[in-house]
């Protein structure tokens, strides 16, 4: 990441949030629009930090990974489905259902990337082909268990469809209570309580902040990053020193592939406790681009991942304000419209004029001894 | 996407190679009709009823056969709009856009133009309005992607699909907002029926198959001359095999591109006219879902050849049109369809796998034709 792409994104956000709190000062004051906004941003941007990290790992690795999209959709569903199991058919508590179900979500995560990896490496199928099919695939296998394993003839539910066990509770970073003590005036809690709302993130939306972290340090400080990175800028040379190439691709598309999983246990099991079909709608596809904007690094991808969790929250926090938006910005009320900003920012990233991104050099060739 | 290059070559005969590239793709709707059977029967379903139902919806009556055409028709289109991409080394990934924004811009002059105007407009001119419009919509909405690929690199996978979202959430606003319905009955999100004069004629009296499928063959037609027979085909070709070796053959690179995604997406456009004057006589959200995806595996299973593309869009068609029956029989959701499409796509894509369940020998040189990132 360079200079250049770092004010982009910040001269985006900050845009975003005045535009917010330009509208909003009526009726709330800054720091409160603001830290909403904040907290919103880093909670939708969860599932785009996860899937630009499944980008990271199998491109770096040298496999183009458009099937992103279809692995979260799947684990979407699966994550979801094995919760509703473990609560209803098997009476496990809550807890167990809920976290089982991430599991789950992981696990069906990683047997798409599993896939991806048989038809790109061993069967050697077009790589952006092979995402496709992965992608066609979750639509038509989640859109038929859904209806199946709920209405079909001989499901233990029988067309009833049962409540989610429920979704992962907010955990309270006790900020306030460390602070407040300190605070002479209502202002001064008004504000510790506003920055605390930030920190009160979901599991998922803090392990992504974690493994973001992680997987820098993985991909750029261990020996395992070093070969991933080896074989896909250069497996030949990788292969004459001696590093397994097929087994270090197979195993970090897999690796992705649980990231893909984790993002879509978001969707399910942490966000909202429900499914419903293509309920990805493109996040997957905006991951990509947050990957490809973050030159392949697992940092830049989530800051990339931020812009468009910010636009997210534009568009989620302008409704409150929708009474006092002015006549002249009449269009910011209309969410279809304002919801346009990701996919626009995407193609306008995607031109390049805002630095030019290098791929992984082997990135979409399938290797031949 | 890899093409046999066998397959073109002219000492063969014509019957021969067809034949041989008709080979994989038939084995691969055989191993996925296997696979769909296995999953049929372990969720305790009768697969022979179920694929009885499925013939018999599809082709067991005059009225099936007609239903088929009906949805024949804007997979044909989608599919040679995908197909003719690949072989100019594109994939359009949003023909769902294109065809959904198609249909909305021919629903508009179709329903308003005579509004506009304050007369009757005669049908000889409204309905050929109505369909160009359609069709240019398509194709400047996809040219929009061959031109950022041409001329900065971006790649035409993600904007396509981001294009596709743009179109649905620019639709959703027109069709809940300015282009609703005004029929105090009305709830959808959909635009009101288009004048009688932007209509396509019936071929038969009481059956819904309509003239947009004889459009569609005979543009498929065309499509194969464009391709084979004409200097723009070659050039497309070229570029979608070497844009290396067409630069320095003198052809313009970038023009052919933007002139490959545009005709794609007039071909996408055309599907979309199509549904509305022939067929739905107005526009409706979320009636386009899901045709992107389907002209995609459509185009994969045809080759990429016109004929192809025609033949895998009866079968796609067929299986969508037997569905109901089949779920009437079996009680199967008939999202079962999905899926034996999706395993379709599979065995189609991963021919590797088909090779080495039926032992079939890999011939000739093979082709790459999406590449990457493309840097």
């Amino acid at each position: 990441m360079d200079w250049k792409r770092f004010s982009f994104i910040f001269l985006i956000i900050i845009i975003l949030f005045s535009v917010v709190v330009l509208i909003g000062q009526v009726k709330s004051s800054p720091i409160v629009i603001i830290t909403s906004m904040l907290a919103t941003t880093i909670a939708v941007a969860t599932p785009l930090t996860l899937g630009a990290l499944a980008g990271v790992f199998s491109e770096r690795a040298g496999i183009v990974n458009i099937g992103i999209e279809g692995m979260m959709l799947s684990s979407a569903f699966f994550g979801w489905l094995g919760a509703i199991y473990m609560f209803h058919v098997f009476e496990y508590s809550i807890g167990i259902s809920i976290t089982m179900g991430v599991v789950f979500a992981i696990l069906a995560g990683m047997a798409m990337g599993l896939l991806l990896a048989v038809l790109s490496i061993t069967y050697k199928v077009d790589q952006i082909i092979g995402g496709t099919v992965i992608n066609i695939l979750a639509v038509g296998l989640t859109g038929f268990l859904n209806r199946q394993m709920f209405f079909g003839r001989g499901s233990v539910f029988e067309g009833n469809v049962p409540n989610s066990p429920g979704v992962l509770p907010t955990i309270h970073i006790p900020l306030t209570e460390i602070f407040s003590p300190l605070c002479n005036s209502a202002d001064c809690i008004l504000v510790v309580t506003s920055i605390n709302k930030v920190f009160d993130q979901k599991p998922v939306a803090i392990a992504a902040i974690l493994l973001v972290f992680v997987s820098h340090y993985i991909l750029f400080n261990t020996r395992w990053g070093l070969r991933t990175r080896a074989v896909g800028e250069h497996p030949k040379a990788a292969d004459t020193v001696g590093i397994n190439v097929i087994k270090m691709r197979y195993a970090n598309v897999i690796i992705g592939g649980a990231f893909a999983g984790l993002a879509g246990a978001y969707f399910t099991i942490e966000s909202v406790p429900s499914f419903e079909p293509l309920l990805t709608n493109g996040r997957g596809f905006i991951s990509l681009a947050a990957m490809i904007f973050g030159n392949w690094t697992p940092i830049g991808a989530w800051t990339a991942a931020l812009v468009f969790g910010a636009s997210q929250a534009l568009n989620i926090n302008i409704q409150i304000f929708r009474d006092v938006i002015p006549p002249q910005l009449a269009f910011l009320q209309q969410s279809y419209i304002v919801g346009l900003i990701p996919y626009i920012l995407t193609m306008v990233i995607l031109t390049g004029i805002i630095g030019r991104t290098t791929p992984p050099a082997a990135d979409g060739i399938p290797y031949e001894k | 996407m890899q093409v046999d290059t066998t397959s073109d070559a002219p000492s063969k005969g014509f019957l021969r190679s067809a034949l041989d590239s008709m080979l994989i793709p038939f084995l691969a709707i055989l191993t996925a009709i296997i696979f769909g059977g296995i999953i049929i029967l372990s969720v305790g379903g009768n697969p022979i009823l179920a694929y009885y139902g499925l013939i018999q919806g599809s082709f067991g009556s005059a009225k099936a056969l007609s239903e088929t055409a009906v949805w024949a028709t804007p997979f044909i289109f989608a599919g040679l709009a995908v197909a003719l991409a690949f072989k100019g080394g594109l994939f359009n990934i949003g023909a769902e856009g294109q065809l959904a924004l198609g249909a909305t811009f021919t629903a508009l002059i179709g329903y308003a133009l005579p509004e506009w105007l304050g007369s009757d407009i005669p049908a000889i001119v409204h309905l050929p309005l109505a369909i160009i419009l359609g069709m240019t919509t398509g194709a400047i909405w996809a040219a929009i992607v061959g031109f950022l690929k041409a001329y900065t690199g971006g790649h035409e996978v993600i904007n396509t699909i981001m294009m596709n979202y743009i179109a649905l959430n620019t639709i959703s606003f027109l069709l809940n907002g300015p282009m609703k319905d005004r029929n105090p009955n009305n709830v959808i999100a959909r635009t009101p029926l288009i004048a009688d004069s932007a209509r396509m004629p019936e071929i038969f009296e009481g059956f819904r198959i309509h003239w947009g499928f004889i459009l569609a063959l005979f543009v498929a037609f065309f499509i194969w001359w464009l391709l084979n027979k004409t200097t723009l085909g070659f050039e497309i070709r070229t570029v979608g095999a070497n844009p290396d070796a067409a630069k320095y053959a003198g052809m313009n690179v970038k023009r052919i591109i933007i002139i490959t995604m545009a005709l794609s997406g007039m071909l996408a456009g055309m599907a979309g006219s199509l549904e509305v004057t022939g067929l739905n006589y107005r526009h409706e959200l979320g009636f386009s879902i899901g045709y992107g995806f389907d002209a995609i595996a459509i185009a994969l299973l045809g080759k990429s050849h016109p004929l192809g593309v025609v033949l895998a869009s009866i079968l796609f068609a067929a299986m969508r049109n037997g569905a109901t029956r089949m779920q009437f029989l079996t009680q199967l959701p008939v999202d079962l369809i999905s899926m034996l499409q999706a395993l379709i796509l599979l065995f189609v894509a991963a021919d590797a796998i088909i090779r080495y369940l039926y032992r079939i020998k890999a011939k000739g040189e093979r082709l790459v034709l999406t590449r990457g990132w493309g840097g």
